[in-house]
């Protein structure tokens, strides 16, 4: 996982032109390296699917370059690129057998019937469906349009597999279970995937690295256990799984720590290292599940306390709405189950516990 | 209760199918026995008198001796006709399809003007239509005078009064019914399975050879039956721009009911045509009957 095999520069697309003109990336610099799966999250016009297309060579960027393994793609066609991709619609051809389907890209390298036949029967087998090679697309349920699509993708053995919101057609259950098998492919083949989806919690699921996108730009690359517990910015804090924002001013809280002082007097301590020259008022976000409830005399003079104003109890976990006054809000999911202490009703006073760690000032 | 209202609705197709059941039906079947019967001396025909002539003077004629000895004649016109409607719609396939898959490729607004104009020579009659042809095509006429103005020398251009100038006549009468079917299955067809193909390695000539061409395939064949069959049966343009010398089977048919007063030929003649149509017909429905439906 250390050589990067595309490398995008400063890549800017923009469609139409005077009055009409639609910025659908500005600038966008990412390096995705060998053998990883990497997903493009955000929500629909964030320009995802767009990087996506400049990559397969469908779109030409308006500024910036596109490297694979260090050689600028920029003027090539899409039949010339070692780059494969899944589509939406999965796009099998419609007069074609599914083996035929997947040896189209092998017939259109030149590899030998012979040869383009075998590799029809290995990627038949690897996405499971020995017995469909003679029958056609219209004959075959969603989920098996689905891995032929695959099938065909992979069989040319491309350096990259480029994915575009695949599984978006199919029902939750199937949905599941091609996460699974999309998550074993690449990791059996060892060919970089690059996954475009809107649902965070496919991008979660699967992803080695998730580069968070809105209105354009890469707001956050990282793990995904980073994006979801150090989220950078108020969007994807708020795009990927719930959050709660408290806004306050930044003060320093002592031990060389900074801390966040709330409009309501109450100070949150904070692990994450924010520079000495960032000051004034700031966003905080905190998970709910990262929450704490104490009874409301319990609390010291710094703790945040407020009022339980909704209780919704949902099997493993029980959510509660807590109103903090000067209509601040704060929402605390807590577990529930052997070991779990508190019990609240609505109108209850409680105070509000956090570890410092839970706690991510935003960059914006 | 359902078959109360299956019946009802009955009533909204009966006007049709009794219209084109007595229109339709009665004189096929009125022709089908006029052909099986005597020729009358003086046209029409000896009712009640029935006879094979018709289908026997067909391929045969009778020499003096009153022997049966093959006669090429109308099988000759029938294969002038099927060689020049072949010809017909292979020139309209090669103007047509660019045309529709230039159409394809604009943005919708100017899709349905071009469409527009593609059937703007309905609007003519046929007669009109064929005769500009013959004032386009004759010696001395607009493209003739146009060359020689341009100083190249034809010496007439000698094309009207040719199969060609009939070929071309037709060509153009109806390129429209090649190019609208053709449209209609590019305009369908999933721009994204051309990108499909790109991305698998084809590149222009064989995304086209490979993908659009073959799922293009059922309006092609629609076009070029629609194309060849009013061809088989064309009357005014052979008349017009052939001169009468180079007849097709419409105008032998109607030969034999006017001047030749030969009836039973000219029933049989109608019948023989028929029975070629449907049997080329039944070849495309069996080839294209297993062609599998688009992707949803």
């Amino acid at each position: 996982m250390s050589d990067v095999v595309i490398s995008a520069r400063s890549v800017g697309k923009t469609f139409g032109s005077g009055a009409d003109k639609v910025t659908a990336l500005d600038s966008v610099s990412v390096d995705i390296f060998q053998n990883e799966f990497f997903t493009m999250l955000g929500p629909s016009g964030c320009g995802k699917t767009t990087l996506l297309r400049l990559i397969g060579g469908f779109e030409q960027a308006t500024s910036g370059q596109i490297l694979l393994e260090g050689k600028a793609l920029n003027d090539l066609p899409p039949f010339k690129r070692p780059i494969n991709t899944v589509f939406q619609s999965y796009a099998l051809f419609p007069h074609l057998t599914v083996k035929q389907n997947i040896t189209f890209g092998l017939e259109m390298q030149g590899t030998s019937r012979k040869q383009a036949d075998g590799r029809a029967e290995e990627m038949l087998e690897l996405v499971r469906l020995e017995e469909y090679g003679d029958r056609v697309p219209s004959q075959l349920s969603g989920g098996q349009q689905q891995r032929i699509a695959l099938a065909r993708a992979l069989a040319p053995a491309p350096k990259v597999l480029l994915l575009d919101e695949p599984l978006s057609a199919l029902d939750l259950k199937l949905r599941k279970e091609m996460q699974v098998e999309l998550k074993r492919l690449q990791t059996e083949t060892g060919i970089t995937f690059v996954f475009v989806t809107h649902d965070q919690e496919e991008a979660l699921a699967m992803s080695d690295r998730i580069a968070v996108m809105k209105s354009g730009e890469i707001l956050q690359i990282g793990a995904p256990r980073e994006i979801y517990e150090a989220p950078t910015h108020r969007f994807v804090a708020d795009f990927i799984g719930d959050s709660n924002f408290l806004v306050g001013e930044l003060v320093d809280g002592g031990a060389g720590e900074r801390a966040v002082k709330l409009a309501g007097g109450s100070v949150i301590a904070l692990s994450q290292d924010v520079s000495d020259q960032r000051k004034g008022p700031v966003t905080v976000s905190v998970r709910p599940e990262r929450l704490g409830l104490i009874a409301g005399n319990d609390a010291n003079a710094d703790q945040l306390t407020g009022t339980v104003s909704t209780v919704i109890y949902f099997g493993t976990d029980t959510t509660y709405q807590i109103d903090l006054g000067n209509d601040a809000r704060l929402t605390v999911r807590m577990q529930n189950g052997a070991g779990a202490k508190a019990d609240f009703a609505e109108g209850d006073r409680v105070a509000i516990t956090m570890s410092p760690d839970a706690v991510r000032v935003l960059a914006d | 209760m359902g078959n109360l209202i299956r019946s009802k609705r009955f009533w909204l197709v009966a006007p049709a199918v009794v219209y084109i059941g007595f229109f339709m039906a009665v004189p096929l079947l009125q022709m089908a026995y006029v052909s099986m019967l005597e020729r009358g001396d003086y046209g029409g025909v000896n009712w009640g008198v029935f006879s094979m002539d018709a289908y026997i003077s067909f391929i045969f004629e009778r020499d003096l001796m009153d022997n049966l000895v093959v006669n090429t004649d109308y099988l000759e016109i029938f294969a002038r006709s099927f060689g020049l409607s072949a010809m017909t719609t292979v020139f309209a396939l090669l103007l047509g399809f660019p045309t529709a898959f230039y159409i394809s490729t604009q943005p919708q607004s100017r899709r349905n003007f071009l469409i527009f104009l593609v059937t703007i020579p309905f609007w003519t009659n046929i007669l009109v239509r064929n005769y500009a042809w013959m004032l386009l095509l004759r010696n001395g006429g607009l493209i003739d005078g146009a060359l020689n103005w341009m100083g190249i020398e034809t010496g007439g251009l000698d094309v009207l009064y040719t199969p060609y100038a009939v070929s071309i006549g037709l060509t153009y009468t109806y390129l429209p019914f090649m190019v609208l079917p053709i449209y209609a299955s590019l305009e369908k067809l999933d721009h994204r399975l051309v990108e499909a193909a790109f991305d698998l390695g084809a590149d222009k000539r064989r995304a086209m050879s490979r993908v659009i061409l073959p799922l293009a395939a059922p309006g092609i064949a629609a076009g070029s039956i629609l194309v060849f069959i009013p061809c088989l049966g064309a009357y005014v343009t052979p008349e017009l721009l052939g001169g009468g010398k180079f007849m097709m089977i419409a105008n032998l048919i109607g030969s034999q009911f006017g001047a030749a007063r030969n009836w039973p030929l000219g029933a049989g003649l109608g019948f023989v045509l028929l029975a070629l149509v449907l049997i080329s017909m039944m070849v495309y429905s069996f080839k294209f009957k297993s062609l599998p439906e688009e992707s949803r």
